[in-house]
């Protein structure tokens, strides 16, 4: 089964520290050469972004940032594991590599089964 | 979540380099086994109430290397290697598990060595590859084989008591030995796979959890043998293999055939998989040498990913990539594929002429697939009763209950006028 792991957070957090880049880069060997990880990649800030949303009939599109939003996604990774305990140890590693090293970091990882046909 | 299913799942990410590691320390996979399953006991008594560590991996590490102090200790009254062992390793136990970490691609492929040895059967050979690498628990490789656990236990321990009489955890093979092992190692991963893509005993038709471990173990071999062209080969086999496991069962379990199968449902993403490895196996082919057996059968199988339909298909590369591969491995059932494609290529007649030629040969007498495709041809050709036949003898022979029915019905089709069919 595959999830999409979604790393979310306030943009409010400030730049990533290099020993973040550091982990993550080890995480990302360690779960391909496991295996499990799929594809994985951080996103841009919200100011290079656009929301287009449709509501009463009217499609509007409002360039970036989304200083409205308390949390937005700011990367991902695709998984396929053997069992759904899998999926969330993998997505509780991507928190433990924030709190060993962004101290004050506020975030979170949502983790959704993709769908098979 | 409870905590045993959440220390599984760490378990299964993580026992591969934890043996493997524990392999290279102790030298003796069977104690490396059982400090490793000491550490997982340990781990079910504690983690319920201190809950998950930080670093499991490595506090499961840690654990087990302490147990292995102790069992040294034990033996060390009477033996003075066992004795300079446990001094060694006390003092590496709290060791950084990280800076070990350049060992580990090389650890994890002793181990694959280690568990596909030569002096175990092959039945060994795959269940200690489930067991100590891929991760799965006795109970879970019961289930996979349709067999009791305690056969699997009892298989585990026989296999482990014969590495030990060969001395198989210390050896290191080198240059054409290492070559020979890592073929084996390869045949033992697809023997894995295929029981599961194309089950030979029992009611399913597929078992797509053993699918899935096998196509797991493939990238994990992609990743600590990044030379090997074949290593390429049989991940990307696997990948795109798998990619039709979902549109292979119908509604009622039923086998689906390719010709009939819903190609929006084959897995795009193992496609793409599968396609970017083979693109590496090829790379990274000898000059001279042609593709290996597993890069051939991957390449066929990227024909069918990339065609639209059965009518789109490249048979006539079918035909010869099918040639290419019955040269390199001398496989009876590569000629037998070569007449379907033939066949698809230049019509029935073309195949059964080399079905003709190929019904001499001793090596598929008994083959199930020999009639089944006879029959086919037979059928297209508008002789119904004649490949009717082939059916029910077909059927005689298949030892899965599910293609056996598929036979049956379609013998009982065949015998039907055109016109009701």
């Amino acid at each position: 089964m595959r999830y999409l792991c979604m790393m979310k957070s306030s943009e409010s957090n400030g730049e990533t520290p290099p020993a973040v880049y550091e982990a993550m880069a080890e995480y990302d060997r360690w779960g391909r050469a496991n295996g499990v990880l799929l594809d994985s990649r951080g996103l841009l800030p919200s100011e290079t972004g656009a929301i287009i949303s449709l509501a009463d009939g009217d499609i509007k599109a409002v360039d970036g940032p989304f200083t409205e939003a308390k949390e937005l996604v700011g990367g991902y990774a695709v998984i396929e594991v053997g069992t759904r305990e899998e999926a969330l140890e993998l997505g509780r590693r991507l928190m433990q590599i924030h709190k060993d090293f962004w101290p004050g970091f506020v975030g979170s990882v949502e983790i959704r089964q993709i769908a098979e046909f | 979540m409870t905590t045993r299913a959440a220390i599984e799942a760490v378990w299964r990410l993580e026992s591969a380099r934890i043996i493997a590691a524990l392999v290279r320390i102790v030298r003796d996979v069977g104690l490396a086994e059982d400090v490793a399953q000491d550490a997982v006991i340990a781990a079910l008594s504690q983690w319920p109430a201190s809950g998950i560590p930080d670093n499991p991996g490595a506090w499961l590490m840690t654990t087990a290397k302490r147990r292995a102090v102790d069992a040294f200790r034990r033996r060390a009254r009477n033996d003075e290697t066992a004795a300079a062992l446990a001094r060694e390793l006390e003092q590496t136990i709290d060791d950084d598990p990280a800076a070990g970490i350049d060992h580990v691609e090389d650890d994890v492929l002793r181990l694959m060595f280690i568990c596909c040895h030569p002096s175990l059967t092959q039945e060994a050979q795959t269940t200690l590859t489930l067991k100590l690498v891929a991760g799965l628990t006795t109970r879970e490789i019961a289930r996979a084989f349709l067999t009791t656990e305690s056969t699997i236990a009892q298989r585990v321990s026989r296999a482990k008591r014969t590495l030990a009489d060969t001395g198989a955890a210390i050896e290191e093979p080198s240059g054409d030995e290492r070559a020979a092992r890592l073929e084996t190692v390869l045949r033992v991963v697809y023997l894995l796979f295929n029981e599961g893509y194309s089950a030979t005993e029992g009611d399913d038709w597929v078992r797509p959890a053993l699918c899935d471990e096998s196509v797991r173990l493939g990238r994990i071999l992609t990743a600590i043998v990044p030379e090997g062209p074949e290593v390429h080969g049989l991940s990307a086999l696997m990948e795109l293999q798998s990619s039709r496991l979902a549109a292979r069962i119908g509604t009622d379990g039923e086998p689906v055939l390719l010709d009939a199968q819903d190609r929006r449902r084959w897995d795009a993403s193992r496609i793409r998989r599968g396609i970017e490895a083979l693109a590496r196996a090829e790379s990274l082919a000898v000059a001279g040498e042609g593709p290996g057996q597993y890069a051939l059968q991957a390449e066929i199988a990227a024909e069918h990913a990339r065609a639209a339909s059965v009518a789109d298909t490249d048979w006539a590369r079918i035909a010869d990539l099918y040639e290419q591969l019955g040269r390199r491995t001398g496989s009876p059932v590569a000629e037998l594929n070569r007449a379907v494609a033939l066949a698809r290529a230049h019509g029935p007649a073309a195949g059964l002429a080399l079905l003709d030629q190929l019904a001499e040969l001793q090596a598929l007498r008994g083959y199930h697939l020999v009639p089944s495709v006879r029959g086919d041809l037979l059928e297209q050709q508008g002789r119904g009763a004649e490949a009717a036949a082939e059916f029910d003898r077909a059927a005689a022979m298949t030892a899965n209950e599910r293609e056996r029915r598929l036979l049956l019905h379609r013998a009982e089709a065949a015998r039907r006028p055109p016109s009701d069919r």
